[in-house]
This record gives structure tokens, C-alpha cells and sequence, in this order.
């Protein structure tokens, strides 16, 4: 592959190999494989490793070499020059090179600085004394390992995340271990004062003993002249073999202060992540973005997606600051807080407090928006929370059920389990795909896994049906300590673009654009021609804005809509005719019958919609089936509509209070070709007992004596969603326009594979209601769109031409 | 609609030359969709059929027309770039070298492609 590569590439430099500086290379590898030639500098002997598990190798539940996020041979894989153990300690900018102490210099292009940060040093007498270390790297993790071998007590200064982390390891290790806190309360960062109580009382059942609002005065030296005990301002002296400092961290800057780069706090960077050099780019926690600095990973990761889209010349995408969570890595103690959860005068809260229970839980509401949250000794549910603060959507619909945690999480294919943490290691996660638990937090472990997209990758968990996603964010959250992808509103559509689904569709509507290069070329894809995500997408966003001007374009949808018939697991087709409102009579299912014998298929099947499902059909047999069987299609294989599910109703019913089937059958011919974000069913019950179940479909219709209700964004499948009211009406005709007009504004509004229930969920009831509701002349427009749209659409098995079907598709070519 | 797409003719001496298969027409180049497949049958084959993909940027290559990994029709995928998806759970498959895209690990078998005057030639080997 030598071809493609320029004989010259400009130089990436990158000044620190951590987590920061390493993710950067890999997603610009990802974007510009061979735009640089990329050379790393790094302070520690190590290749680039997950600093946020030194915790467990120090507690002894982990081994270095299972922390290693790049080996060597990566580095090498990818042609990048690894220089580690050196520290580079000039920058000659108007050169462009950097140099170590002992020389060796390197020339750079671009220069990516990510030194990170250093413990901070507390001035104070002996604090140089032999067993006097901070906690920030393998060799004070190291030299912790070994003290606590040789040594008996331990003193951790500084009770934050850190310093609770490391005193937690050493009493692990068999140490005796105080911790001596400056504040009156643990981790005053992340907790307020009752989360911290709890969290005190749990660690001083672990055998951890605790001084508040102490301050240290100084480390007094012993007779072996290595630090002995630690004396504080209150006059009580802490005997003390090792002294470990964990009172905070200071952004490394000074290199890039003396090469004449502003800094205040940090390295002072704009939302490109550049510094006033704009040829030195600077990120992790070296950094100052917008006057704030970042010490968890999270924030360096967006950082890092953004820093490598501007290396590799896209120049799209901006950082915006980062909201951050904190799970403590202490086995047996459940903690996470994540947002503003001290909240002030213009946020609610909602407590839960049971302190017999050990579970303490306040989540922070601000103008009906999650904005944080602390939760104590059950944290299952902090992966859902941190994801409604990041997604920023209004809670306002949930806020009575919002305590009680993940509503997301499917129902079925695993168990019933809705606690990732209390499953066993080979318990089974994903149903779909049968992938347990262990292998899960394996793959999170060894292959550096932090968002569910990776995951779903590697591990296959959670990649088809989606149910199990919950529980994989659990684990997420549990192992790595969050899942760390982009909020969901921010997520691009796929990897050849860095725009999401809203900016898609806005530009499609915007620009007028009719077409998917035309789309691509206007948004500046990053693939010649899109790959099986985006292409999809992209048509459907296409075809709904513009009706009747932009052009279907069958290579762009998935075999099912492109065949116009289900693919199965053997490469056979199934066949579903449309029976409007689930009635047939004895023409239909004859011509069935004679066509089941004379295509010799092998399995007929009564579907959940009311209609008969032909399984087993050749590919080549297609067209004649569907001409033999002369019924519509049934879209069954379509993001579309589906069925209308009917009850008997009032014709037979002695229940029965409305016509419900021919309500259901004027629904469905009404509707039926309506291409939409993903499947679409409906369903029409003629009385309250709803026996078609109306409670569980995009649009469910129940009848009553003086009208009908409308219910929608109901859901039956994964996740068993009842559907919500909208509206009670009076007419069949109201009926009809109400369920049109939603389901257009789900189909002008929604995202590609959105059900009704996630959009409803994402824009609220409250929007759908001021739409579709609050305003008729909307409410009209809207139908009258929809109406459009499906006026002269063709049924794609009677009217192959029409609907763009390419026919050569059905005949294989012969070899002779 | 026509009744036989298929045309079997001996390969011209140019396309078989540098392989030690032989090359056969199998379709004009203009029977394949572009960014799209048509499936080569082998009924007898223990193998079975081979796809035959056109890409968006008219490059040709015929692939094994099953999934190293259940199996699936690669024929009947969605073809971006020089990739296609399988239809059955979207493993990604590199139609040059058969390789499916990481970290998913498997490899369908290609098949030497010539295209010369608008005729395909296959050397199904």
C-alpha cells in the first residue's frame, strides 16, 4: 500500500504519550491514516496505558500489563516513532522543533502538546523525605506496591477520588492506613455531605481511619532518615512509613510557557483545541478551554474527536466543554456522581434517603432538566442519569418515575435483569447475540473499551436488538467508569460525517438538496459514496422532505426494501400480502393456497398483524409470486407502514361500541405505502376491553360510545412501551386526520430508525400536542402533506417500474 | 424483460493469459447495477454462487456470495466504496480481498475479474 503514501508528509510531534495524546493519534489515524508522519515523545518508560485503572492494579485486582491501551506493536503497526522515557524540554517555534535534555531533537509541522498534569506538592517541611509520593503514575503505583510490603502505616493526604482510590489499595495490601482530609466532609467535589457520611462510615467498616478538617504540618523523618510520621495542626502526631499526597493535580504548562505559548491556569486553547501558535495544538488536562480545566477522561476523549478532525484538515466540528460523571473504583462501595449536584436557588431536587438501606440518591433539576445527581450505594441507574445531563432533554414527562431509574432498558433477552452489577460473570447480557457478562467486561478491560459503540464492535453485545444497552452501560460504567461517547443529539449520523441526524435533515430542507451526492457533496462527507449507514438515512431524508422531486434510490436501502420482500437467515425470502385490516375472504386464501403449492413453500405462518406470512420463497420466484397472489404488498419488509390491527367491532361484537375494522381498513388504505423512519403499526380496538391492542402501537386507536381516543408512541417489542393519550375525537374523518398529521410530523421530524416512541420521548407529547392539536391549520397541513405524498404512489409488487424496482436482481446469471 | 442474460463464450487469449484459470464471460458490464450485484449461479457447486459487485466508481469484483461469518448473501448487501454489508448482520466486507472489515475477522473468497469491450470475464478457477 506503499502507492498511496506521499514520499513526503508533513510532521506531527506529540508531546506526551498518555491517554489524551494517544487517543488524538487514534482518531486521526481513523480519519487520515497517512497524512503524517507522527512522532511521540513521552515522559514515563511506558507505552501509553489506562491511567484510570491504577486504582485496581494498586488494589491488586489488576496487572499492568492488562492496563496497556497500546502496546508497542501498535506503535509500530502504524508507523509512529515512539521516543518513550524522554522528556522534551525545549520548543523552538520559530524553528518548529522540539528537543530533549540530552539533545535529541525532533522537527514537527503540526505539533500536538498533551503533557497532561502533575500531582500537586505540598509546601510543607519533609516533604522530599524517602517515602513521601504522590499518586499519578506506574511508578508511584510501584513504589506503593512495594512500601506496603516492607512497611506498616500509611498516611494518605487529601480525601478526594484519589486519595480515597490509593488509601483503599494500600489497606488492601495489608497497610494501616489514615487518611487526613483538609475539608469537612469526603470528596466535597463530587458529594454532598450526606452521600459522604455514608461513603465514610462504609470505608471506616473497611478498617480506614479518618482525620477532617485536619491540615498537615509536616512529615517528620525517622531514624532511617525515610519519612515517619505525619504531624498535624492540631498537634496530634500520625505515625506514618509511607506518606502518599493526593491533594490535586496541576495542568503541566511550564514547556509550553517558556516557548512564549499564553497560558493562564493552562495551556490556553479555542474550540479547535489550538493554542495562539496555530501550528501547536494543545490538549487533556494541560489545557485551559473557555478558563476551565478537565482531570477526568471524558472530557479529553471530545477533545480528542475534535483535535484529530483539524489535524487531518477537516476542519469541522468544535469543542464545546464537557460535562463530567465520577464513579469511585473501591470494590464494594457504590458511588457515582455526575453534573451540578450541589445545586442553588434555581434548581429543585428530588432525595432519596435510606441510610439503614445504605442507599442515598439526590438528582438536580433545573428547568425541567436533569442537570446532576449523586447516587450512593446503588448506582445502577448512574449511566441512564449521566446521559439524560449530557442529552439535556426534558425530563418534565418522566419526572415522577425519574427516581426509580432506566426506563430505557428492554424487557426481554436477559432475563428479566435490570441490574448489570448483581448478574454473574456468565450470565447472559445479550440475548440476541449471546454475549455474558465476563466476556463484556473483559473486552472493556483488555481492549480499552469507553463507549458503547466500541463495544457493540468488539464484543457484539447489544449490536442487533439494542434491548440489552442499558445493561451494557452498566458495565460500561462499572468497569471503565462511564460510557464515554458523545450525547446522543451531538452523535454523528456515521463515520464518513461528523454532522448528526438534526443537522442532516435541516441542511436537506435548507439547501433544498435532492439527492444523496448532492447531500454529500453540500455537507462535506468524508466518502466518496457514503457507506450502509448513512445511505439509508439519507435517502429516507430525501424522499420524505421532497416528495415527488427527489428520486427513490433503491441501491441506497437495505436488500428487504430493495427486494421488496423479507430476507431470511438461508437467503429465501418471505412474503406477506396486505389483508386490509386483517379480513380476507375465501378468493384470497385460495389464490394463497394454489401458490404455496406451486412455488413449493415451506411454511405459512399467521403473523401478530392479522396476515399470512409466506416463508421460504425463492429469491427468483418473486415478481410471479406477487403476481400470482394479486393482494398489495404488505410492507412487511419496509420502514413503513406495517398493519392495522383490528378487533371484529361493532358488526359482531356484542360488546362492541364502533365499527372498528372499517375504521382500521380506512386507516390502512389511507396510509398504506407511507415510507417513514422505521416500522409503523397501527391498531383499532371497537371498545375499552382494546382486544386488538391499541396500548402498544406508533398510533392505537380505541373506540367508545360517544367517539374514539387516539393513542400514540406505544411500543410492543424490545422495550414494552404503553402508548400515550393525544386526543379523544369524535368522527372517523377526525380520526383519520389526527393519526395522519402525527405520523407525518414523525415523518418530517423524526430520525432514520427512530420509533415513534424515541421520538416522542426526545421532542415531548407537549411539542406533538402544540402541532397536532393546539393548531388545526397545522394539524391540515400536515395531513395534507402526507396526502401528498402518497397520492400515485405505486404498490411496488403491481407496479415494479414505477417504483424504481430493478428487476435484474430477480434472475441470476448462468454460467454454461 | 430478457429471457437469458447469460452468454458463454471462451475468454479472449489476452484475458486468460497472465492466470492459470480460465477467464469467462459472464454479463456485459452494463447487466450489473451500478453500486450493486448480480449473483453468478453454481448449482452443483459445493461452494455455491459467486457475487458479482459494480461499485459506484464502475470497479468490478466477484466475491464468494457468502458471509465468512453465518453464511449470509453478500450479493445482496449494500455496496459502498469497495465494502459491502452483509444483509444479515452487517458484517463489512472488503470486496478486493475478501477480508471482512475489523475488528470483525473472517474472509470470503474473490475470484479474478477482467472487464474488456463492456464483457465481464470471471476466472471462477
Amino acid at each position: 500500500m506503499n502507492a498511496r503514501v506521499p514520499i513526503s508528509r508533513p510532521k506531527l510531534v506529540v508531546v506526551g504519550n498518555g491517554m489524551a495524546g494517544m487517543r488524538t493519534v487514534e482518531e486521526l489515524l481513523k480519519l487520515a491514516p497517512d497524512a503524517y508522519e507522527i512522532t511521540v515523545f513521552g515522559s514515563e518508560p511506558h507505552p501509553n496505558y489506562n491511567r484510570i485503572l491504577l486504582s485496581p492494579v494498586l488494589a491488586g485486582e489488576q496487572t499492568i500489563d492488562e492496563i496497556i491501551l497500546n502496546p508497542r506493536e501498535w506503535y509500530a503497526e502504524n508507523g509512529i516513532a515512539l521516543h518513550a522515557g524522554r522528556t522534551i524540554t525545549s520548543i523552538d517555534r520559530a524553528r518548529r522543533i522540539v528537543a530533549t535534555a540530552d539533545g535529541t531533537a525532533a522537527p514537527y509541522d503540526r505539533l500536538l502538546l498533551a503533557t497532561g498534569s502533575s500531582p500537586f506538592i505540598l509546601p510543607i517541611p519533609g516533604n522530599d523525605l524517602p517515602g513521601v509520593i504522590t499518586y499519578r503514575d506506574i511508578a508511584d503505583t510501584e513504589t506503593m506496591i512495594a512500601a506496603a510490603r516492607a512497611h506498616r502505616h500509611a498516611v494518605v493526604i487529601g480525601g478526594g477520588l484519589l486519595g480515597l482510590e490509593a488509601a483503599n489499595g494500600l489497606k488492601l495490601r495489608g497497610m494501616d492506613v489514615t487518611v487526613v482530609h483538609l475539608m469537612p466532609w469526603l470528596m466535597e467535589r463530587q458529594l454532598d455531605r450526606t452521600a459522604a457520611q455514608m461513603l465514610q462510615q462504609s470505608l471506616e467498616a473497611k478498617g480506614l481511619a479518618f482525620r477532617l478538617e485536619a491540615k498537615t504540618e509536616a512529615l517528620i523523618k525517622g531514624e532511617s532518615g525515610r519519612v515517619a510520621s505525619v504531624r498535624l495542626a492540631s498537634g496530634e502526631t500520625l505515625a506514618a512509613d509511607l506518606v502518599v499526597m493526593a491533594v490535586g493535580i496541576r495542568p503541566n504548562f511550564a514547556l509550553a510557557k517558556s516557548a512564549g505559548l499564553h497560558c493562564d491556569r493552562g495551556i490556553v486553547v479555542n474550540d479547535t483545541l489550538q493554542t495562539f501558535d496555530p501550528r501547536v495544538y494543545a490538549i487533556g488536562e494541560c489545557v485551559a478551554h473557555r478558563g476551565l480545566t478537565y482531570g477526568l477522561v471524558a472530557p479529553l476523549f471530545e477533545m480528542a474527536k475534535v483535535c484529530a478532525n483539524h489535524l487531518a484538515g477537516y476542519g469541522i466540528g468544535r469543542y464545546a466543554g464537557s460535562q463530567v460523571s465520577t464513579k469511585l473504583k473501591v470494590t464494594g462501595v457504590d458511588l457515582f456522581s455526575a453534573g451540578d449536584f450541589t445545586g442553588g436557588t434555581d434548581t429543585e431536587e428530588i432525595v432519596l434517603a435510606d441510610p439503614a438501606g445504605g442507599v442515598y440518591k439526590k438528582l438536580v433539576i433545573r428547568n425541567d432538566k436533569l442537570v446532576g445527581g449523586v447516587l450512593y450505594g446503588d448506582t445502577a441507574d448512574g449511566a441512564w442519569y449521566f446521559k439524560l445531563v449530557r442529552d439535556g432533554r426534558s425530563i418534565a414527562e418522566i419526572r415522577d418515575r425519574l427516581m426509580f431509574g432506566e426506563a430505557n432498558l428492554g424487557d426481554t433477552g436477559h432475563q428479566g435483569q435490570s441490574r448489570a452489577l448483581a448478574m454473574a460473570d456468565d450470565a447472559e447480557v445479550c440475548g440476541c447475540n449471546g454475549v455474558c457478562k465476563g466476556t463484556i467486561v473483559k473486552g472493556i478491560k483488555e481492549k480499552g473499551l469507553f463507549t458503547l459503540d466500541d463495544v457493540r464492535k468488539h464484543t457484539k453485545a447489544s449490536s442487533s436488538c439494542g434491548s440489552c444497552t442499558g445493561l451494557v452501560e452498566q458495565l460500561l460504567m462499572a468497569t471503565a467508569g462511564g460510557d464515554y461517547s458523545a450525547p446522543a443529539k451531538l452523535k454523528p449520523l456515521c463515520g464518513c460525517t461528523d454532522r448528526n441526524h438534526q443537522e442532516v435533515r435541516d441542511a436537506i430542507r435548507e439547501g433544498h438538496l435532492l439527492s444523496i451526492p448532492a447531500t454529500m457533496r453540500f455537507l462535506e462527507w468524508r466518502t466518496e459514496n457514503g457507506c450502509a449507514t448513512c445511505r439509508p438515512a439519507l435517502n429516507y431524508y430525501l424522499i420524505s422532505t421532497w416528495p415527488k422531486e427527489a428520486l427513490d434510490d433503491p441501491q441506497s436501502r437495505f436488500i428487504n426494501e430493495r427486494a421488496h420482500a423479507n430476507i431470511q437467515k438461508d437467503g429465501t425470502y418471505s412474503v406477506i400480502p396486505r389483508m386490509w385490516g386483517g379480513e380476507t375472504n375465501s378468493s384470497e386464501l385460495r389464490r394463497i393456497a394454489d401458490v404455496v403449492d406451486k412455488y413449493q413453500i415451506r411454511t405459512v405462518k399467521v403473523t401478530g398483524g392479522q396476515r399470512i406470512d409466506l416463508l421460504g420463497v425463492k429469491k427468483a420466484d418473486l415478481p410471479a409470486v406477487w403476481a400470482d397472489l394479486d393482494m398489495p404488498s404488505g410492507h412487511a419488509y419496509a420502514k413503513a407502514l406495517r398493519t392495522v390491527k383490528t378487533c371484529v367491532g361493532s358488526e359482531w361484537c356484542r360488546f362492541g361500541t364502533q365499527d372498528s375494522t372499517t375504521m382500521g381498513q380506512d386507516l390502512e388504505r389511507a396510509l398504506w405505502r407511507m415510507y417513514a423512519p422505521h416500522k409503523v403499526k397501527l391498531a383499532v380496538s371497537g371498545c375499552p376491553r382494546n382486544c386488538a391492542e391499541s396500548g402498544i402501537k406508533d398510533v392505537g386507536v380505541i373506540g367508545v360510545d360517544s367517539g374514539w381516543e387516539i393513542y400514540v408512541a406505544g411500543n410492543g417489542g424490545i422495550k414494552t412501551e404503553v402508548a400515550q393519550f393525544l386526543v379523544k375525537v369524535k368522527t372517523s374523518e377526525e380520526v383519520l386526520e389526527y393519526s395522519g398529521a402525527f405520523l407525518q410530523l414523525y415523518r418530517e421530524e423524526g430520525w432514520y430508525l427512530e420509533r415513534t416512541v424515541h421520538y416522542v420521548a426526545r421532542v415531548g407529547l407537549d411539542h406533538v400536542k402544540r402541532k397536532v392539536l393546539d393548531d388545526a391549520d397545522n394539524r391540515r397541513a400536515l395531513w395534507e402533506r402526507l396526502q401528498f405524498t402518497l397520492d400515485g404512489e405505486p404498490d411496488p409488487w403491481h407496479d415494479m417500474a414505477k417504483a424504481r424496482i430493478d428487476t435484474r436482481q430477480f434472475e441470476a446469471l448462468a454460467i454454461a | 424483460m430478457s429471457g437469458g442474460v447469460a452468454i458463454a463464450v471462451a475468454a479472449p487469449a489476452s484475458a486468460s493469459a497472465s492466470m492459470d484459470s480460465t477467464f469467462i464471460a459472464v454479463c456485459s458490464l452494463a447487466d450489473v447495477p451500478i453500486a450493486g450485484a448480480r449473483v453468478i449461479e453454481r448449482p452443483h457447486h459445493p461452494d455455491g454462487n459467486v457475487a458479482l459487485f459494480r461499485t459506484a466508481a464502475n470497479r468490478v469484483f466477484a466475491v464468494l456470495d457468502r458471509c465468512p461469518h453465518k453464511g449470509g448473501p453478500l450479493s445482496q448487501g449494500i455496496v459502498y466504496g469497495d465494502r459491502v454489508a452483509c444483509p444479515l448482520h452487517n458484517w463489512s466486507i472488503e470486496l478486493g480481498s475478501g477480508s471482512a472489515v475489523a475488528p470483525d475477522v473472517g474472509c470470503a473468497r474473490t475470484f479474478p475479474v477482467n472487464v474488456e469491450r463492456g464483457i465481464v470475464f470471471v476466472a471462477l478457477g
